[in-house]
């Protein structure tokens, strides 16, 4: 028993100091976001803002037009993480169910593909979005996606699917159910964890890219948040920290509500991916 | 031998179903590839207008013969992977261990230290050049009150990488997680069977919990490997490669080459440069593999 409480102690005195500096950066861009600009730039630093400015949420917001990002971002990204959940679900029912003299061929093949390092595809892609006429729209950002949706979404589906017994697709397939049928109507339906968790880990990835709207998005009326918050910076941040880190909280609270709502479909995603992979 | 049998129902319903990741390969990975070993062999710029110029070898050459700032920008690629991948993965353990008990409120720390990691992006990297500033900072604010030296850290070329490389350690909570889960994975008849023996805390953990791990380790590892050799927007937002060129790192220079100097011919060369190094640091870990990760169904001697 007194073993026991010793633990107990030890285990938290141990996170404890641990927890405390993976908040910090929160806490400090939290309470600088708050403060008068005066404020920001005392040594010491103070914690408490005095007094709390919550206008620096409203004044950052309208220093640039962040509605304008926020609506880019979200098409985008619902657009995009539409195509990948569903074109990436579909191909992979086609790995898991159906058998083809290729399948294997096939499968290697996608496979092989997530060993090359995006930066090897990045230039002929955006020469051929330039030669489309596609440059300064969101075209490049979402079409790839509707491919395919990524190889490693195809085999965590792929992975998924196996486990489902086959007894269902069979006794659809008695009922008179086509493929596409048993994919949607059945296999589709039981895999809600990794659809959801891929749908997630999606959104995140196309809420937070900043590399390819950097490259294809120059116009200020097309920006997403990712070079929205660049712009920013390079206008503003030298003189209004304290805006700059309210903006900056701001874009990140989609994903920490997201988070919050859905964290065990985000454990479990990782987890997935950890040990499958 | 019978078409009929080959071209199945079944088969042409696969091919159907998997069309869209293949037509995606053919677009946008199969004719990239092509396209990208050609203009690596071209003086291109593109900014210009013109034909790109077929001259073999030669940008390779002058990468590797010619190019200061590349061999620079490798460099410190280098010195970023090996100092966060070390780092992160020993952190991402120590966590691991410490959430792998059973108190109360467990989940409250597994949510503190896993949450950075899901943030990533320019926001962060934003709010780390604010945590880093050498002033006003509240890194700097922490060690003078402690009494420590108070570098100038994204300022000073000495201290820049390592800022970025304290940084990435805030993002280990995946690679924590997939620790966690592992260590969840560990029989614990096998710590109760050792106990029995009476092996201490550090001979448990050095014989029963490494060696299980190790294939956990192994995974993070490679994957810590492939992200670390293309960090981009960090250093892109926080530095831009600077002070000089202390934090160039090998993307951000691919970046320049290409979307800067649109010396696509050039910067071609570099991406598979940069391919050859990630596949060969990969195959490298994957053979030491044999050496120290440990499979359940395999005996060792």
């Amino acid at each position: 028993m007194k073993r026991r409480i010793i633990q107990v102690i030890f285990g938290y005195l141990l996170l404890i100091p641990f927890a405390i500096l993976f908040l910090i950066p929160f806490l400090w861009s939290i309470s600088t976001a708050l403060k008068p600009l005066n404020q920001a730039f005392l040594f010491p630093p103070q914690w408490i803002p005095k007094p709390v400015m919550w206008e620096n949420f409203v004044k950052g917001w309208k220093a640039a037009p962040f509605g304008r990002f926020f609506l880019n971002t979200t098409i985008i990204t619902v657009l995009a993480v539409l195509g990948t959940v569903l074109s990436s679900s579909i191909v992979a029912y086609g790995f898991a169910r159906l058998e083809s003299f290729d399948k294997n061929i096939l499968f290697i093949l996608l496979l092989s593909t997530m060993m090359l390092p995006g930066q090897v595809t990045m230039i002929p892609i955006y020469i051929l979005f330039k030669n489309l006429g596609w440059l300064n729209t969101f075209l490049p950002l979402i079409v790839p996606s509707w491919f395919g949706g990524g190889a490693f979404n195809i085999f965590l589906f792929r992975q998924f699917f196996l486990t489902i017994p086959k007894e269902f697709d069979d006794a659809a397939k008695v009922d008179g159910a086509g493929y596409f049928t048993i994919f949607w109507r059945i296999i589709l339906p039981l895999s809600k964890p990794v659809l959801i968790t891929i749908t997630i880990f999606s959104i995140i990835y196309h809420w937070n890219d900043f590399l390819n709207p950097l490259i294809y998005l120059d116009k200020l009326e097309k920006f997403t948040i990712a070079i929205g918050l660049r712009y920013f910076q390079d206008n503003y941040q030298a003189t209004y920290i304290n805006l700059m880190m309210a903006v900056s909280l701001i874009a990140l609270l989609p994903i920490l509500i997201l988070f919050l709502v859905a964290q065990r479909f985000f454990i479990k995603g990782i987890v997935l991916s950890g040990l499958k992979g | 031998m019978h078409k009929k049998k080959i071209f199945s129902r079944e088969s042409v319903y696969f091919h159907f179903f998997i069309s869209p990741w293949f037509l995606g390969f053919l677009i946008f990975t199969l004719w990239p590839i092509i396209q990208s070993i050609y203009i690596s062999s071209t003086d291109w710029e593109m900014q210009l207008n013109v034909a790109p110029k077929f001259i073999g070898m030669a940008n390779y050459k002058n990468l590797l013969f010619n190019d200061e700032l590349f061999w620079i920008s490798l460099k410190n690629t280098f010195y970023y992977a090996f100092g966060s991948v070390p780092l992160g993965l020993i952190l991402a353990l120590i966590l691991a261990l410490l959430l792998n008990q059973k108190l109360r409120g467990i989940t409250i720390f597994r949510t503190i230290f896993y949450l950075p990691s899901v943030i990533s992006g320019v926001a962060v990297a934003l709010l780390w050049v604010w945590i880093f500033n050498p002033q006003f900072g509240i890194v700097n604010a922490i060690l003078a009150k402690l009494g420590l030296p108070t570098p100038g850290w994204l300022t000073d070329p000495a201290w820049a990488m390592p800022a970025l490389i304290i940084m990435s350690l805030w993002g280990v909570g995946g690679s924590m997680l997939i620790f966690l889960a592992g260590l969840q994975g560990i029989p614990t008849e096998f710590y109760e069977a050792a106990e029995i023996d009476g092996a201490k805390l550090w001979a448990k953990f050095r014989y029963i919990t490494l060696p299980m791990l190790s294939p956990t380790i192994f995974f993070n590892l490679v994957m810590g490997i492939i992200g670390s050799f293309q960090i981009f927007t960090n250093v892109y937002i926080m530095t831009s490669g600077g002070p000089g060129t202390a934090t160039l790192v090998y993307v951000l220079y691919l970046f320049q080459n290409a979307f800067l100097y649109f010396k696509m011919g050039y910067a071609s060369a570099m991406a598979w440069i940069l391919f050859v190094i990630i596949l060969t640091l990969t195959l490298l870990v994957i053979k030491s593999s044999a050496f120290w990760v440990y499979y359940e169904t395999e005996v060792k001697r």
